[in-house]
């Protein structure tokens, strides 16, 4: 069993420039240039006009939860390390209807977890923030607003 | 009209073998899907010379070759395997009845073996530390099992909808009553009380221990021919009425949140074309085995295939409706909760005894039945009936 957290290829030619951007701290969904159609998780080809001419659009990084759990061992090494931490699904606020996994983190990016799951609800609002894990791979992971907006202030200062 | 004769009520399950179910078992996958075979196609009075068609999960690690030159069957006509773990096995037999139905074979064998009693065979503890498939937009972040990715669908049917743990736990503890009156179920001298239910541990929240399939060992086979062929044969015959499988087109493997309704998933798919294809409709079917790897999975199933309206699964299950003497009936060995996990290939065999009047927990009158494979993978359904 891998002691470390798996982490995503980085180099297939559907998704390079997604892991790319996070890099540079934006998060990426993929637009077709043909007709316009949003997806994600990335692929090779438009499943409505078939064109293989995919684009990218940049997330505000402002979301909602549309669900979340709270794993507990059994798990990975790495995970059973951070118990207990909390992944989410997220609506971006400006893409409705895409869905975006994504584990909770502070605003520092300093890691996956540290958020206590008591405060985490359905509906919840979230902002994007970036977990460095290796050279290539920045995960796009989300930190919880709280009710006072608080986390938003920090993040625009 | 549709034209769906040539395979309705065609082929019938003609014989059912099993080894023991237990944690762990000394034999061999290989020696466990011999034993199981041998035992099926005694229980149908076939000779296995007369075996011409296998169907298998694309998971299984014993071959066709191996268990054709161990078993002594006749030269092969139709070989198949099915995709998707949990969603497979309807497919496998489904497949062979096709062959079957068609004309392409005679007689078939559909098998599963699997030790999975041993936590190193958890296929999610064997992640590579690069993913280069769809898991990495999910594993990175912790969300690593397939309990993982029921339990974001659990919560948020429970945000929608009201259900409560209380509801949900009308599942496992249904299923652990039926265990404890199956002489052959892992569970069937350990009851289960709510608030043990309640205590118990959570694995990934909102879900708890009870609410995971056992990990267990054993081997599971099923033979089916052609209806017309079973007058001669030992048992009375449990005929495959409707098939399909199904997949949803944003469907993963595990997951179909990406979809405009996460909820229909690929059991929608199976079951609208199920149901097209039956003579026998929702209403009319006496118990249903439907998969449960993960308990939520037998309420979404519940819904998708028409017995109860959206939303409505949890209040149903725990009215009783399938528990004991309920309206219908689920998982009566058990299922995989609390008899043997073997990729739901014990619900067929379940079904298939219940229809012949000799299961442990009998449904009165028994006489049709569905059975569903994993409604959070694509998937694939049957309706059985006397
Ligand atoms: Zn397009």
């Amino acid at each position: 069993m891998i002691e470390t957290i798996p982490l995503p290829v980085t180099d297939d030619p559907v998704d390079r420039a997604f892991w790319q951007a996070c890099l540079e701290g934006r998060l990426l969904v993929q637009r077709c240039g043909d007709c316009g159609h949003v997806q994600h998780p990335p692929r090779a080809m438009c499943p409505v006009c078939r064109s293989m001419e995919l684009g990218w659009s940049e997330c505000v990084g402002t979301g909602t939860i549309w669900s979340f759990t709270v794993p507990r061992p059994p798990l990975l090494p790495a995970f059973a390390g951070l118990v207990p931490y909390v992944v989410v699904i997220v609506e971006p606020d400006d893409f409705p209807g895409i869905r975006i996994v994504g584990a909770l983190a502070g605003i520092e990016g300093n890691g996956i977890g540290g958020i206590d799951p008591e405060t985490i609800a359905i509906g919840g609002p979230v902002r994007l923030t970036f977990v460095s894990l290796a050279d290539d791979v920045a995960l796009p992971c989300w930190a919880p607003v709280a009710a006072d907006g608080s986390l938003e202030k920090d993040a625009q200062q | 009209m549709t034209q769906t004769t040539a395979f309705k009520d065609r082929t019938a399950i003609v014989g059912i073998g099993q080894t023991a179910f237990a944690k762990s078992l000394p034999e061999t996958e290989l020696q466990l899907a011999c034993r199981a075979i041998r035992a099926a196609l005694d229980d149908a009075g076939i000779d296995p010379g007369e075996v011409d068609a296998l169907g298998c999960f694309t998971q299984e690690t014993t071959p066709e070759f191996e268990i054709a030159r161990n078993l002594g069957f006749g030269e092969l006509h139709f070989f198949s395997q099915v995709a998707h773990g949990g969603g497979a096995i309807c497919g496998a037999i489904g497949q062979v009845a096709m062959a079957i139905a068609l004309g392409v074979a005679k007689v078939g064998v559909v098998w599963r073996s699997r030790k999975r009693g041993d936590p190193s065979k958890r296929q999610w503890a064997g992640v590579q530390p690069r993913i280069d498939d769809h898991w990495k937009w999910s594993r990175p972040h912790g969300l690593s099992r397939p309990v993982d990715e029921v339990a974001v669908m659990m919560r948020r049917y429970m945000h929608d909808h009201g259900a409560t743990r209380e509801q949900l736990a009308s599942v496992a503890l249904a299923q652990r009553a039926y265990a404890n009156g199956n002489p052959d179920a892992l569970m069937r001298e350990k009851p289960m009380t709510l608030s043990s239910y309640l205590d118990a541990r959570m694995i990934s929240d909102p879900l708890c221990l009870f609410d995971n399939c056992l990990e267990s060992d054993g081997a599971i086979a099923i033979v089916v021919t052609a209806a017309e062929r079973v007058r001669d044969l030992r048992r009375s015959p449990v005929l495959i009425h409707a098939f399909s499988q199904g997949m949803t087109r944003e469907h993963q493997l595990m997951t179909d949140y990406h979809g405009a309704d996460p909820f229909r998933s690929s059991s929608g798919a199976t079951a609208a074309n199920l149901w097209r294809q039956s003579d026998i409709g929702p209403a009319e079917i006496d118990f249903a085995q439907i998969y449960d790897a993960f308990s939520p999975l037998v309420l979404f199933s519940l819904e998708n295939y028409g017995f109860c309206g959206r939303g409505e699964a949890a209040a149903f299950a725990a009215g009783g409706a399938i528990a004991k003497g309920g309206s219908l009936p689920v998982n009566t060995s058990g299922g995989s909760l609390s008899e043997v996990y073997l990729h739901g290939a014990n619900l067929v065999t379940e079904a298939v005894r219940q229809l012949r009047g000799e299961a442990a927990n009998q449904v009165d009158g028994a006489e049709t039945c569905l059975v569903s494979t994993c409604d959070s993978t694509p998937n694939g359904a049957l309706v059985l009936r006397r």
